[in-house]
């Protein structure tokens, strides 16, 4: 049993941070922030997880967001997919385990994951739309947003969706407003098992690191936890029963990174490309300066004259 | 071959200075309409492309307007290049004295192309813009609807997505280059630029640049006065 989160207080609160505790800023260079937050996170442990979607439902409550009625498709997702409205999602996959010929039910809680290196922020082009606080908090602001969609390309996850309403990007925001003021994500308060917990990062693992060895007593021997350092460990982390295949997870990726493609974009073509140009240009400028302009000449426009006076005089 | 480079259009007018007819009002309003939209597709791309440049939105309304404009501007340079495409493409195809121009790139650039052999219509460098402006757009519109999120979202996958956005930037900072080339071309070679906005220029600047292509048209109105007319001396 974890300490579950105190409820709020009754009395106004003063944010616990703000933009002062930014150490990055998409398209935009920050200074370092005077002091350090003390890192947060989110422990979802899919091995207490019954499925039961109250996450889902209080995320969509927090957020007020309305995502519309769906349609019965066969699968237990509803909605099928994360959405500008749903920032959160229970994925169930049915997973045949060749050891004991057993099948297991897995279901995990998918939503952005509060990278160390976001994916997102480092594709954005518009300043300021994307912000990362000192304590790992990776959040949307959405009157910066331009709804390019390059957060999506950023993103080794596949989370962030556009809006056809307002046309900005949204995720999940770890609940950055609740946590500004003591309190807990929406989700993790709603949680019925406390598959979902909240704290610092490293009372997160240390609470994980209990969980994986009753995992292993239970013969899960290859319980873990999932914390990527591809892209530099992530604000939300999972304990999986088998952490040596997180993509049986419903496609969890097992090495995460941003793609080399992303990184090629954004770094070498994005600083070789304006120099190049600027090079083109000042080369133009030099030639001009030194070479000067190619002008007709008198005795061009007298050669021209001649050779259709020649053919004036043919027609005589 | 060499009656591609020659036009109906293009008459030539005996004067002082001699008048020749080098583009068709129709070619120099399609020329416009693609050059603005390469210009306007530059700078929002571009304001897109790196951060220390994107106050360039601002020309456009904002960031979000800009990304609502820029596909569209494409789509109209598309169909506006291909109209200059079908227009030009004959006269750029490339020829035996074309390679021999261009080894003698460097006499050119010193202002002396008396040494280069003499040009049609177009010379090798005006060529090359021509190809790879029409190489270069082919790759951009295709990239570019790949990266297009509000129609095509859901035709390819986000790995697709990332190349895409990769060969389109890495193609746009190529076309700008190439623009560059092609703009300063026309400034350096003065007398140019009347070609495009009047649709003519003066004798001597055909003789000085293009003057193969004057020979064809002189050689031309000579057959067209009939076979009565006898041979000029030149």
């Amino acid at each position: 049993m974890f300490p579950p989160l105190p409820n709020p207080s009754t009395t106004e609160t003063a944010p616990r941070f703000s933009e002062k505790d930014l150490i990055r800023r998409s398209a935009s260079n920050v200074l370092a922030p005077e002091r350090q937050l003390t890192e947060v996170a989110k422990l979802i442990d899919v091995s207490k997880c019954i499925g039961c979607k109250a996450c889902q439902t209080a995320c969509i409550e927090w957020n007020d967001t309305h995502p519309p009625v769906g349609a019965f498709d066969g699968a237990f997702e509803n909605p099928p997919d994360l959405t500008p409205d749903m920032f959160t999602l229970m994925r169930y996959s049915e997973w045949d385990n060749p050891e004991t010929n057993e099948l297991e039910w897995l279901i995990r809680k998918d939503g952005c994951m509060h990278c160390a290196d976001p994916g997102c922020l480092k594709a954005c082009p518009a300043p300021g739309a994307i912000v990362q606080y000192s304590n790992g908090i990776v959040d949307f602001v959405h009157e910066n947003c331009i709804g390019c969609g390059y957060c999506i390309k950023g993103c080794p996850f596949n989370i962030p969706r556009i809006s056809k309403v307002d046309h900005t990007a949204y995720k999940c925001t770890l609940c950055s407003d609740r946590v500004a003021v003591g309190q807990g994500p929406a989700c993790a308060k709603a949680c019925p098992t406390q598959a979902i917990v909240f704290g610092t990062k490293d009372e997160m693992k240390q609470h994980a690191d209990g969980r994986i060895k009753d995992l292993k007593s239970r013969g899960y021997l290859n319980a873990g936890l999932y914390d990527p350092p591809g892209v530099g460990g992530t604000h939300v982390m999972y304990v999986l029963h088998h952490a040596d295949q997180p993509e049986i997870y419903s496609g969890l990726p097992k090495e995460p990174r941003i793609s080399p493609l992303v990184e090629a974009w954004k770094g070498v073509t994005k600083y070789a490309g304006l120099t190049v140009l600027g090079v083109a240009a000042g080369i133009g400028l030099l030639h001009h300066l030194i070479m000067g302009p190619n002008r007709v000449t008198a005795a061009d426009e007298e050669h021209a004259e001649e050779l259709t006076e020649g053919d004036s005089h043919g027609r005589r | 071959m060499a009656a591609d480079d020659v036009k109906p259009n293009e008459q030539i007018h005996p004067g002082r200075p001699v008048i020749v007819d080098r583009y068709t009002v129709g070619a120099r309003i399609n020329h416009w309409i693609t050059a603005a939209s390469l210009i306007l597709l530059g700078l929002s791309g571009l304001a897109m492309f790196h951060p220390s440049l994107f106050f360039l939105s601002g020309l456009f309304g904002g960031g979000q307007f800009t990304r609502f404009i820029h596909p569209w501007i494409g789509v109209v340079l598309f169909f506006s290049f291909l109209g200059l495409f079908l227009r030009f493409w004959k006269a750029n195809l490339w020829q035996r004295d074309d390679g021999t121009w261009l080894a003698r790139f460097r006499d050119v650039l010193a202002n002396h192309e008396d040494n280069a052999p003499e040009v049609g219509k177009y010379n090798a460098g005006q060529k090359l813009v021509f190809w790879s402006m029409s190489v270069l757009i082919v790759i951009l519109i295709s990239s570019g609807l790949v990266a297009w999120d509000q129609y095509f979202f859901q035709y390819t996958t986000i790995d697709q997505k990332r190349l895409a956005i990769l060969i389109h930037s890495i193609a746009a900072v190529v076309i700008i280059g190439v623009w560059i080339v092609h703009f300063y071309s026309a400034i350096w070679v003065r007398g140019t630029i009347s070609a495009m906005t009047r649709g003519r220029v003066t004798g001597g600047w055909a003789w000085r640049h293009h003057r193969k292509w004057l020979r064809e048209l002189v050689t031309r109105s000579r057959k067209e006065t009939g076979p009565s007319g006898s041979k000029p001396a030149e």
